[in-house]
């Protein structure tokens, strides 16, 4: 086994005990990369050499020096007997929407290709003073907009590790994929309305939403401020208990932060599931959506590999102690994406107000007639299609007139699809429930090119993860198998506000009946031609 | 020509003096600071970027919508304010729309003439100020220092009646303002700025004719006659058959004159939406309890007391509460001297307000407390020193620091009332005019005013004139 392929925890303990270097931790990553990344994501659409079809593409922008730095730093400091902090030396991607100090922080959009921020996100500087090494800020869709990462501006978008001419999801699907490629161990993702768990359960890693507020925004470009969080994807629950521990905590800097203390999540993993009370909802079967033709409300069952595996899961946790609890009843969940695109547009739209050309980002070369001109042309040439789109649904969302239809109305659903699950959870409920167990996605990975264009089809790809994000819950996504295609599934449990250790329990209960599953040997492809190479 | 009247409505921008901007660390105030040198990430609109409330900022808000009689909002938001414009980095404006801190109020306006006219307030809220921009040869150039400090707007109902009334509200806005310590409210500064709403309609009519906007007042005098001159101008176009239409009006303070700057038929549409950066703003039964018992005497009430308390006149009573500072100085020198309130009002309306002025200092900024004051009019009362020395010792204690009655001490400035020294002095005055002596013995007693002041020079004016007198006549009516 190389040592890319490691756990964060193993990595770490054994920089710290000084029986592995961070440098050498760090020369076995970038060898992967090199092996396996291919092209970083750039502005210029040159064609493809036919080998690049199969590499992975999660990065835009590869950090190695300011890595170098990193590891010699944590080396210095084992030399020196201080401590080098709890992640020491473990290789980690920066979804390249959280700002990182002196380097290029593009949120994968022509807009800001040349912005150089001079402040770092408060959860990648957490990672940092723990030790983790920054190898690079991997690609996403533009801005986060998007279920695919196909609409980045830098391409070539990433592939799915496990198929290259599937995608890897999004928005965060370069994270995943670069952890799922055993490029790094851990990466920061964040998630608006599925972005990390979607592309986690496509790629076959653990993504954790973690509660709003629970990981300081500081640093993040927004997209729907009220929806937005930071979060880990990691290869093993226990990594990403890792991880949230270090990112997890109050900023100063974020009002919206909690000041409830976090967990030991590490801790609580021990504590196993037994008389752990998990609910399977009735309205987590099927994707409901309006016909695109007639609007009318139409029903469709989710791929069946995922329900069987999500009833297989249940049973798993039965037999370790768990109490199941069926048909719980969360009936506002299907009008989570109706919803969602009300809100996270009007929000989007404003918070994308401040990319005018006027102080930093890109600005139209052209000739330009007076301000409102050159505003008007350096977004027509700086956002790309669905940026554009977000823009102008969230304006006329927002519009007097409209507001109180939509914007106004979308708030109120909002606020019943969290009562649904405060139901659930109440403790003097019906159900009492400590965890929702619920499919991750409603197919595996889909193939690059079948739904982007589609802006209504790609919102659906969330409709299982969207309605924790409404109501500002925990979810974590853990690999549930893989389909017939040889393509991951993901098995998705929600938890009450800052319960991260609860679902991080039933993961990691799950997780480890599940190790010697046939299924979990299974290498992703682009690892597979690794070996046969 | 048909009798009208005018209606105006004020809107306000209060620079609220904190010590940093309403959402950052950076100073509030830049005056003076080259452009682009007091900002941050987050008042520059940097992406990432989130703001942090200034509590000192919701305060003085809170402080302000409760010296005004609004209600004090338990729970307020919050909102964005979309718009594009480069001196707004982030695209919009965090403002308080629907859920302001302070809601209803108003400000009873004492006119000069004695009538009373209650002005209402429509809007009171808190918000961030943008940046400026200018243009130099033919560039746009942005300034963002000024983004980011903590404003409250507020806005009256269309209660004034004239550009007198306007300026009257703006004067007795800004002694509030200072009163309660929350604004510089200094004009000049930008700390208190101005627009002004102007319609003109048939007196006894109620409607609401069409009004244009007047921007860029920045004085009082300046929206008196920029009123004055809108009402004009209204009023002679509808004269002439014309129709008010809904302009934006610059007033140029240099040349007297309105000039469009846009006509303004439709309404921006700002899309507010609630600011997800930040919380509510939830103040407590006792938080609000605790601003409104910080909330001191308001000038107008304190007034109204020096008058029936310390029977100040009216007029005196106005000056002495114009500002916070005086009127507090006024009341410790009367509670320090004990004695009647009248003539501690007299020195400081007099002397003392005369030594303010040549020093430009207020009262809160003299270095003569108002214990000191206390003990000079004491000494002058109690003729241990007469009023000219108690004139002269205001300076001389503000300049030195020291006690009054140190100084009387150390430079012999006591009265000399003590009838030996004084006779000592006489004698010798007498000794040295023995023609004058002998002029007043032989029936010029009319010489006696010029003996005292004979005397007076000797002593350094320091001797007790009716003792003088006395002795004189004694010691020249003998032999």
């Amino acid at each position: 086994m190389s040592l890319n392929q490691f756990s964060a925890l193993h990595v770490a303990s054994r920089v710290r005990a000084g029986e592995l270097s961070a440098r050498e931790v760090l020369e076995s990553s970038l060898s992967q990369i090199h092996a396996v990344d291919g092209l970083p994501g750039s502005l210029d659409q040159k064609p493809l050499e036919p080998a690049e079809e199969q590499k992975v593409h999660a990065f835009i922008r590869l950090t190695e020096d300011l890595a170098r730095q990193q590891a010699e730093e944590v080396d210095r400091k084992v030399a020196d007997g201080e401590d080098p902090g709890i992640l020491a030396g473990v290789p980690v991607s920066i979804k390249d929407i959280f700002t990182l100090q002196g380097i290029e922080t593009t949120a994968a959009s022509r807009i800001l290709y040349n912005f150089k921020p001079p402040y770092t996100a408060t959860p990648v500087k957490k990672l940092i003073e723990a030790g983790a090494l920054i190898l690079g800020k991997a690609n996403l869709d533009e801005f986060t907009f998007g279920s695919s990462s196909e609409s980045s501006a830098f391409k070539p978008a990433p592939n799915n590790p496990w198929n290259p001419s599937r995608v890897p999801g999004g928005s965060s699907g370069g994270s995943a994929a670069s952890v799922a490629a055993e490029e790094v161990a851990l990466s920061l993702g964040t998630d608006t309305g599925g972005s990390i768990r979607q592309p986690a359960a496509f790629c076959g890693v653990v993504g954790l939403k973690p509660t709003y507020g629970r990981v300081s925004r500081y640093g993040l470009m927004a997209f729907s401020s009220s929806l937005d969080c930071p979060g880990p994807i990691a290869r093993n629950v226990s990594d990403a208990a890792l991880m949230l521990q270090i990112i997890a905590g109050n900023d100063p800097k974020d009002s919206t932060s909690s000041v409830v203390p976090a967990a030991n999540y590490l801790e609580a993993l021990k504590e196993g599931i037994k008389g752990l009370r998990i609910g399977l909802s009735p309205d987590y079967t099927h994707l409901f959506y309006p016909d695109f033709e007639t609007g009318e409300l139409a029903m469709e069952a989710i791929q069946k590999e995922i329900s069987d595996a999500v009833l297989y899961a249940a049973s798993v946790m039965a037999d370790l102690g768990a109490e199941i609890v069926e048909n719980v009843p969360l009936p506002n969940a299907k009008y989570s994406i109706p919803t969602y695109f009300v809100v996270s547009r009007v929000e989007a739209a404003s918070n994308l107000h401040r990319f005018d050309g006027v102080k930093y980002g890109y600005r139209t070369p052209l000739e330009v007639e007076d301000l409102q001109d050159l505003i008007r042309r350096t977004r027509a040439e700086g956002f790309g299609s669905e940026a554009k789109l977000r823009i102008l649904m969230g304006m006329y969302l927002s519009s007097e007139g409209f507001a109180a239809n939509y914007y106004q109305r979308a708030l109120k659903v909002r606020a019943m699809i969290r009562r649904d699950f405060e139901r659930a959870f109440d403790p003097h409920g019906e159900h009492h429930l400590d965890v929702i167990l619920t499919p991750t996605t409603a197919t595996t990975a889909f193939k690059r090119n079948d739904v982007f264009g589609n802006t209504v089809r790609m919102q659906y790809s969330d409709q299982m993860t969207v309605s924790a994000n409404h109501a500002g819950l925990p979810a974590v996504s853990v690999p549930g198998g893989l389909d017939a295609d040889h393509l991951p599934i993901g098995i998705q449990f929600i938890g009450p506000d800052f319960r991260e250790d609860m679902i991080l329990r039933a993961g990691y209960a799950y997780e480890q009946a599940t190790l010697d599953e046939a299924w979990r040997a299974v290498r992703p492809a682009v690892l597979r031609q690794e070996v046969a190479k | 020509m048909k009798d009208y009247e005018v209606v105006i409505g004020l809107e306000t921008h209060i620079q609220l003096n904190t010590q940093t901007k309403i959402f950052c660390s950076c100073k509030a105030d830049s005056w003076e600071a080259a452009p682009n040198t007091n900002i941050c990430p987050v008042c520059s609109g940097m992406p990432g970027v989130l703001p942090v409330l200034n509590s000192e900022a919701v305060h003085k808000g809170a402080l302000l919508a409760a010296a005004m009689h609004a209600e004090v909002n338990p729970v307020s938001y919050f909102d964005r304010k979309n718009y594009f414009y480069p001196d707004l980095p982030k695209g919009y404006q965090i403002t308080q729309f629907d859920e302001p801190i302070g809601k209803g109020g108003y400000l009873d306006l004492h006119m000069p003439d004695g009538a009373t006219r209650r002005v209402r307030i429509h809007k009171l809220h808190l918000e961030e100020d943008a940046g400026k921009t200018k243009l130099d040869h033919g560039m746009r150039l942005v300034d963002f220092n000024r983004c980011g400090v903590p404003l409250v707007e507020m806005v009256t109902e269309p209660d004034l009646r004239s550009g007198e009334e306007a300026a009257q509200y703006l004067i007795q806005l800004r002694q509030l303002l200072r009163w309660i310590g929350v604004s510089e409210a200094d004009m000049e500064r930008g700390h208190l700025r101005c627009d002004a709403n102007v319609s003109i309609r048939e007196r006894g009519s109620q409607i609401l004719n069409t009004k244009t906007e007047i921007k860029n007042i920045n004085s009082i005098d300046a929206v008196r006659q920029a009123i004055i001159e809108e009402t004009k101008r209204q009023i002679e176009l509808v004269e002439s058959g014309g129709k008010v239409v809904s302009y934006t009006l610059d007033w140029d303070a240099d040349t007297g004159k309105l000039s469009k700057m846009r006509s303004k038929e439709t309404e921006a549409d700002y899309r507010y939406f609630r600011e997800p950066d930040l919380l509510p703003v939830v103040l407590t039964e006792e938080e609000i309890a605790r601003v409104k018992a910080e909330l001191p005497e308001l000038p107008l009430e304190r007034k109204a007391r020096f008058q029936t308390e310390y029977g100040l006149s009216a007029y005196d009573a106005e000056i002495l509460t114009s500002e916070r500072g005086l009127s507090d100085y006024f009341e410790a020198a009367v509670d320090s001297f004990g004695g009647e309130a009248k003539t501690v009002s007299n020195w400081m309306m007099n002397d003392l307000s005369r030594l303010m002025n040549d020093l430009g200092k207020n009262a809160s900024e003299l270095v003569l407390t108002p214990a000191f004051l206390a003990q000079i009019i004491h000494m002058v009362e109690d003729g241990k020193i007469n009023a000219a020395t108690g004139k002269s010792l205001l300076r001389k204690v503000e300049e030195s620091g020291r006690e009054p009655a140190q100084i009387v001490e150390a430079e012999g400035l006591a009265v000399i009332g003590d009838s030996d020294a004084l006779r000592e002095q006489i004698q010798s005055v007498l000794a040295a005019s023995t023609a004058e002596v002998e002029s007043f013995r032989a029936g010029k007693e009319s010489l006696l005013g010029w003996f005292v002041g004979q005397v007076m020079r000797a002593t350094g004016g320091k001797a007790d004139p009716k003792r003088t007198r006395e002795i004189l006549l004694e010691l020249l009516r003998q032999k």
